[in-house]
């Protein structure tokens, strides 16, 4: 009697104890449910109001003051040039740092203040480093407002990212790699070259790619170092055009982004505008999902080669 | 790796050589300023560059009229829109920097008064009645139509205008209130104009003001609420009105600056005097105002002439008309 009595008690407790994980369950799938709801609706809307507009004349057309006319091949040109920069700029600097942090710092106060400075610097508001291009970049090293000046400016806004990004995916390498490496008489750069680098690269390259994906969006920094609202011609191809243009030329011609020439279409009072606007919004969303999709698909080819 | 090495120097070394010599020199037109003007200039300059078939190139940026001329005076620009005259410490800054600049009215702006279209009591309004709404003795007062005048509803009064760092505002409020920038605070304030006809459309109690061109394209969501001007009359805004004089005082010039010294380089003069000979076509078709065409051939004159200075004082005015400011002689 007295143990039915045990094991009724034991399976109110594992009904109460399932409610609760059911609970918690259902109570999960809403909070992801109010970020993907919104991206979606968000999308959706931007796909129905601007897919009428979008046809090869839109990416390949100048911006216009006729909404028909008006496209967006500056702002891409100007969006892809710019995340070029941007990547060969903060690719190098940021991984370096982050495999000195984690693989010849000593351990000390002043590593400690580094890495608090280098967290902190990720939550800096973007319109800060925008400042402080301009001054740098456009005024004191003379590059003005071009591309080069805001790779630069974007490569440092996502430097955090990629500089953090790297040192969790070499703190996933196992700790006897490095013992193997330098039980065989490997220096510290050997050991990083061969297979520090190698191993990590797959959780870099997803870092890295998060933080192009945050930088492609990025407009407040842009305006502030000079990007340019209308612009109807492409920065110069090497070697062509009379007189012919150097090699990198390009890197300091005036340029426009794809946030910028949106924004520009928002704030204008034809109604069209406002439908190229969503035209131009829906393809930003497409190129940053493209940039993730390369991320996973990166990920997943790096992965495969690995096994320890 | 010794080639790598020997790469990443040579280009190391062509970013510092280019970057030394400066940018690319290919014909370029630099312009940048208020976004009021920006529909004007952006039209002529896509124009112009099918014109000259890509020779020239031209660059529009929005920093504002006022952002627009602290580079113009740095020397950045060769041409700064702006919506307002230059200003006295704008003058002092071009002063400081050696930059003469010539002072060219290119078209009207008339600022719209608009309310909600079921809006069945206002027929006009006087520039006495948007004072009583609009100065800054109003904040928390003047909260209902009929406060303003009797003869309207006790329905909300709800105000919407542009941001204080609008030369659309400064205007507004100088011609209306008699200081620029003295305005009430407690109303509902935006950059976009877009944001301001949202608001009026959705607010029987509405009432705004903005440019001509954003009443314009959205005559299906708001009605312009005629002006009563200094003859007594009750005029609509219109391109008509404006041109004719009737619609004042919330009809006003817009302005391009150019660098005098830009004004020698062959690209710069040539997209002015295009800009002076089409211009007025293409503000009516951005849906603005443009100038009569004596006065765009006055203007003409001033620049190839080289008048360089403003008319006015380094403070805006109230009801001058462009035909006289283009007799002035110019200050700098």
């Amino acid at each position: 009697m007295m143990q039915t009595q045990d094991i009724q008690a034991i399976r109110d407790i594992i009904r109460r104890a399932k409610r609760w994980d059911a609970f918690f369950g259902v109570l999960g799938i809403l909070a992801l449910m109010v970020g993907v709801l919104t991206f979606m609706t968000l999308f959706v809307d931007m796909a129905i109001q601007g897919m009428g507009r979008i046809d090869a004349n839109f990416f390949t057309n100048f911006p216009s003051r006729r909404a028909e006319h008006a496209g967006i091949l500056s702002a891409w040109v100007g969006t892809l040039l710019v995340m070029l920069v941007t990547g060969l700029a903060a690719v190098p600097l940021g991984v370096a740092a982050g495999v000195y942090l984690e693989e010849y710092a000593p351990k000390n106060w002043l590593t400690d203040v580094i890495e608090i400075n280098i967290t902190n610097l990720a939550g800096v508001p973007s319109i800060v480093y925008g400042l402080l291009a301009l001054g740098l970049f456009v005024y004191q090293f003379g590059f003005g407002q071009s591309i080069l000046s805001a790779g630069l400016t974007l490569a440092l806004l996502i430097l955090p990212v990629v500089i953090v990004a790297t040192r969790e995916a070499i703190r996933a390498i196992p700790q006897i790699i490095r013992e193997g490496s330098y039980a065989c008489g490997a220096t510290t750069w050997q050991t990083v070259k061969d297979h520090i680098l190698p191993y990590s690269s797959a959780g870099i390259l997803t870092g890295v790619i998060i933080g192009m994906a945050r930088a492609i969006g990025e407009t407040a920094p842009i305006i502030t170092i000079g990007a340019l609202t209308f612009i109807a011609f492409l920065p110069p191809l090497p070697f062509t055009g009379v007189p012919p243009a150097g090699l990198l030329d390009w890197l300091f011609a005036p340029f426009t982004v794809m946030p910028i020439q949106m924004f520009n279409w928002t704030s204008r009072p034809e109604a069209a505008f406002q439908t190229n606007a969503a035209a131009a919004g829906f393809i930003l969303v497409l190129m940053t999902l493209a940039m993730n999709g390369t991320a996973i698909w990166l990920r997943y080819r790096l992965r495969k080669n690995i096994t320890w | 790796m010794n080639v790598r090495v020997k790469m990443i120097a040579a280009l190391v070394a062509a970013v510092g050589a280019t970057a030394a010599t400066g940018a690319y020199a290919q014909a370029l037109v630099k312009i940048d300023g208020s976004s009021t003007v920006f529909p004007i200039t952006e039209a002529v300059a896509e124009d112009f560059q099918k014109a000259k078939k890509g020779a020239v190139r031209v660059t529009v940026g929005i920093s504002g009229t006022g952002g627009g001329l602290k580079k113009f005076c740095r020397g950045e620009t060769d041409i700064a829109n702006a919506s307002r005259p230059i200003l006295d410490k704008e003058m002092a800054d071009c002063r400081a920097a050696g930059i003469k600049y010539i002072e060219l009215p290119i078209a009207f702006d008339a600022l719209t008064v608009v309310m909600n279209p079921k809006n069945t009591f206002l027929k006009q309004i006087t520039v006495a009645e948007l004072k009583t709404m609009w100065e800054p003795g109003a904040q928390g007062k003047v909260t209902k139509w009929n406060q303003v005048n009797p003869a309207w509803s006790d329905q909300n009064l709800k105000l919407y205008g542009p941001g204080a760092d609008s030369g659309t505002f400064d205007y507004f409020t100088e011609a209306v209130v008699g200081k620029a920038k003295s305005s009430r605070g407690d109303f509902t304030a935006s950059e976009d104009d877009n944001v301001l006809v949202q608001g009026v459309s959705r607010d029987v109690g509405g009432l705004g003001y903005f440019g001509f061109a954003y009443f314009f394209e959205n005559k299906d969501k708001l009605k312009a609420v005629p002006v009563v001007n200094k003859k007594g009359v009750a005029v609509t805004p219109s391109i008509e009105a404006v041109m004719d004089g009737s619609y004042e005082p919330l009809s006003r010039p817009i302005f391009i600056y150019v660098s005098a010294k830009s004004a020698d380089k062959p690209e710069v003069k040539e997209f002015v005097e295009y800009y002076l000979k089409h211009g007025g076509k293409l503000a009516k078709e951005v849906k603005y105002v443009p100038l009569t065409d004596a006065d765009y051939k006055h203007a003409l004159d001033n620049f190839s002439k080289k008048k360089t200075g403003t008319a006015f004082g380094g403070h805006s005015e109230v009801g001058v008309k462009v035909a006289d400011l283009l007799k002035r002689d110019p200050k700098e």
